[in-house]
């Protein structure tokens, strides 16, 4: 161990507290982390050379946002299709991140083995969730090809072979004096494909609900994330939690109410477009995804009556509202109160690890992972949501399910069905 | 001291060990395996009677004796639970979950000298009862229908299971991120991995183990009773003939311990299989009785459980000298299970060993004596329950029709009553249903 005069542990613990006090400061004291290189490009850099330090990193942080936030429209317009390839590129570069940091932090590159491995797990795992999003979602298609039909029925012994094959090559690979590396590598696999993997197809299941619930959260995330850092930055005065000395409860609060209306005005607009309301579908004889539907209930406008109290204040008896608003005052709360807990997360990791940022891939800002942290919970919270509240099961799903059982189970649900609909509905049939 | 550079240099060490713990972890997670500290070995908990009986023999015997007595008394209870009933086999399921866990975590506090971080033991027991009220709320919502449609209370609770069962997680993850003290940063999130990790492992394991239980006993018993027959017929084998060592990470193991115990598997799974078949206790899915308040085995037999006749394939007909045989379809999937269980099951055994290696145990406890803790006897068993479970809903059972229609009827009006045209022209092309004269 490297002798250490006492000086430097007391920058160690100096370096700790103040650690995202300072922007400019990168080195931290101690174990040697990866140093952030300034990756800004060329351009940008001429531009703003004649700005102070400070105020050159606000305008390379603003203009990337706007950068982000344009590219993001652009996606949108283009559709779902490209969306759920970007969500999975996300993943991809996610796990890519998460996983370097194990491997700096275990000195582990040595172990070839293992960084094949871990990428195969993630395809295994990879498969196994689309496959079971695919033969929902594309049951038809599905269907009418035969190889298709084959992997889809045997879907999960496939994956669950694929998974066996590699946890197999693990257990052969482990070297007689690299056990616990090799475990600790192995867990942190599992743990990154939990939080990655799952939570993208889980984004992936919002957006084929339609494409406002996934444009919603993820807005109101980035909405709450800007507010929090602009009431912060006016209005700061109290921390709100030592581990991110920046958050503070001026902005914590000011960010909370500003989402909540920032909410419900772009659900306002987006509920009047068919093409953000409408569930997507596979249209067998286009080929093509199809939004196109009778908007539901909830997005319909419905007469609300204002309580007396808001009544003085804003002057109206009755407002027409779509009731999707309400469930986005729901999806804002969450994104305003719960969401930080997943940044506070990343900077905890990021703190354990003695890393700045996860990665180095957009500039100013740091890796793809420190922009998705916050989104972290808020996928799972959406999907559940939709699950307990609006959506009911998936009818394709349930009459695939019905094909496959026996024959006298099936009459014995037609007549239940049957029953059940003359008697509720008032249907002759 | 000061003249002692060494000894001032370990002072150093002490020293900025307690200035910042997650330093020190640094150095632990990169020291070779050899170099790090031995955890003090087991304390022999032999009862005393059992010591004084064997007192005469040499250690040899003596070991081989107390393994070999308790091998008795666990099958012993094995069979006495299965003859108490499903319900005593969940409780039993239920409690040697919570014991893994348990020994589980007990090596990860002791890896990280993490006892001192009290807060973290609540959590992950926390933890543990929310993955566990998710996952019975899932199962028991399925078998026990009718039971729940009568309660009030119940039918709150299951409609809105997941979002409670998220918000309970939630509020866990929140105290999480609440208690991250500055110094233990580190080591409280590698607690918090080791928990999601175990939880992932046993927990899921035990919940697939339950759901095949309620599929029928008989795919419980014959899965780990091969697990079970493998570990032992391998050892025998090993013991007699045992010459080539089968891998470096178990030099126990022998090939000869491998082949041996692989053939053995499959004919005691064979033969088992075919002495359960006949029992409906064993072959019926469980169902709930709302009217007796009780679990009940009785149903008619499927076609997996009806003697059918086989021809012999000309090559063994020479040997065995019978043209046809009176088997049970099941036997077949016995074979698929028993050679799962033998030739991928030791590999759970594998992983068990190099964990125990990776961080210098002999065993993952002491309760069992002579073998250790219960993760110890149920470490092959790992893999073999999810697999049964996959191999059942693969290619055995459709998925459950209570389930299917409890889904149709909480569909919207419209959806249903698209659902109930496809359905009617499904049936009526497939001739189930007679087409009627309206259409």
């Amino acid at each position: 161990m490297p002798w250490a005069p006492p000086e430097s542990e007391s920058e160690n613990k100096l370096d700790g507290e103040t650690a995202s006090d300072s922007e400019s400061k990168s080195e931290f004291g101690g174990s040697p982390p990866v140093p952030t290189s300034d990756d800004t490009p060329e351009v940008l850099n001429r531009a703003l050379s004649n700005l102070s330090s400070r105020w050159k990193n606000w305008w390379v942080r603003g203009i990337l946002t706007l950068a982000m936030i344009t590219f993001f429209f652009i996606i949108i317009y283009l559709g779902p299709m490209v969306l759920m390839t970007i969500v999975m590129c996300v993943q991809i570069k996610c796990f890519h991140e998460i996983i370097t940091i194990g491997y700096n932090v275990y000195h582990s590159y040595d172990l070839p083995w293992f960084r094949t491995l871990s990428w195969y797990f993630l395809l295994c795992v990879n498969y196994f969730f689309y496959g079971e999003t695919v033969t929902d979602y594309f049951f038809t298609l599905v269907q009418r090809e035969e190889p298709l039909r084959i992997l889809s029925k045997y879907h999960r012994f496939i994956s669950f072979a694929l998974y066996l094959t590699g946890f197999c090559m693990f257990v052969l690979s482990l070297v007689k004096k690299h056990y616990r590396l090799q475990f600790y590598m192995f867990g942190w696999t599992h743990v990154t494909l939990l939080i990655v993997v799952t939570q993208s197809h889980l984004i992936i299941h919002n957006l084929f609900e339609g494409m406002i619930w996934f444009i919603v959260p993820i807005s109101c995330v980035i909405c709450n994330d800007i507010m929090a850092y602009m009431f912060g930055f006016f209005f700061g005065r109290t921390p709100l939690i030592k581990l991110s000395p920046k958050k503070t409860w001026e902005g914590f609060i000011g960010g909370f109410f500003a989402t909540v209306l920032f909410g419900l005005l772009l659900s306002y607009v987006m509920s009047g477009y068919r093409c953000f309301t409408c569930p997507v579908e596979f249209n067998n004889d286009t080929n093509s995804f199809t939004v196109d539907c009778e908007p539901s209930e909830l997005f319909q406008l419905q007469e609300y009556n204002i309580p007396l109290v808001l009544q003085s204040v804003v002057g109206w008896k009755t407002v027409r509202m779509y009731p999707f608003q309400i469930h986005s005052i729901a999806l804002s709360t969450f994104a305003s109160l719960i969401g930080p807990f997943g940044g506070f997360f990343a900077s905890g990791f990021k703190r354990a690890f003695k890393i700045k940022d996860f990665a180095n891939t957009i500039p100013g800002h740091g890796g793809i992972m420190d922009r998705f942290d916050c989104q972290y919970l808020m996928a799972t919270f959406v999907n559940v949501y939709i699950a307990s509240f609006i959506r009911g099961p998936n009818p394709s799903k349930l009459i695939q399910q019905f094909l496959t059982l026996r024959p006298d189970q099936q009459l014995h649900i037609f007549n239940t069905l049957k029953a059940h609909l003359v008697d509720k509905a008032n249907l002759s049939l | 001291m000061s003249d002692n550079p060494k000894g001032q240099k370990k002072e150093n060490q002490q020293e900025r060990k307690e200035v910042d713990l997650d330093e020190g972890l640094v150095d632990l997670d990169l020291r070779n395996d050899s170099d790090t500290p031995d955890v003090p070995p087991p304390t022999d908990s032999t009862p005393e009677i059992l010591k004084r009986a064997l007192s005469g023999l040499s250690a040899r015997w003596k070991n081989w004796w107390i393994r070999g007595i308790l091998t008795l008394a666990m099958i012993s209870m094995f069979f006495l639970i299965i003859y108490m009933g499903s319900f005593m086999l969940m409780l039993l399921v239920l409690g040697i979950q919570v014991k893994c866990f348990h020994e589980i975590i007990t090596i990860g506090y002791r890896v990280y000298h993490s006892y001192d971080l009290p807060w973290f033991r609540s959590l992950s027991w926390y933890f543990l009862l929310c993955v566990n009220y998710f996952f019975y709320g899932e199962t028991v919502a399925d078998y026990f229908g009718t039971f729940v449609q009568r309660r009030e209370q119940l039918q709150f609770l299951i409609r809105y299971h997941r979002f409670i069962s998220f918000a309970l997680y939630l509020a866990g993850f929140c105290m999480f991120v609440l208690s991250l003290v500055k110094k233990h940063y580190r080591l409280q999130f590698y607690m918090f991995a080791w928990t999601h990790v175990t939880l992932l492992i046993t927990v899921t394991q035990s919940h697939l183990v339950i759901q095949n239980l309620f599929e029928g006993m008989i795919w419980f018993l014959v899965p780990i009773s091969s697990v079970i027959c493998n570990d032992i017929a391998a050892y025998i084998f090993g013991f007699f003939f045992g010459r080539t060592p089968l891998i470096k990470l178990s030099p126990k193991k022998t090939w000869e311990g491998f082949i041996g115990g692989g053939f053995s598997t499959v004919l005691f799974g064979f033969v088992f299989s075919y002495f359960l078949a006949q029992h409906q206790y064993f072959v019926c899915p469980v169902e709930y009785n709302s009217e007796t308040n009780r679990f009940v085995t009785e149903c008619e037999p499927s076609e997996l459980f009806r003697l059918k006749k086989y021809s012999v394939p000309l090559l063994l007909q020479a040997v065995l000298g019978w043209e046809t045989v009176n088997m049970y379809p099941f036997q077949m999937h016995s074979i698929a299970l028993s050679t799962f269980a033998s030739l991928i099951g030791p590999f759970g055994g594998f992983f068990a060993s190099g964990f125990k290696r990776a961080f210098k145990i002999k065993d993952f406890a002491d309760t069992i004596p002579g073998h250790g803790g219960i993760m110890d006897r149920f470490d092959c068993q790992y893999l073999m329950a999810t697999f049964v479970h996959v191999y059942i809903t693969s290619f055995i059972r459709g998925p459950n029709p209570s389930k299917v229609l409890k889904q149709l009827l909480v569909l919207q009006p419209e959806q249903q009553l698209n659902v109930y045209r496809t359905l009617k022209s499904h049936l009526v092309e497939k001739g189930i249903l007679q087409p009627s004269l309206r259409g």
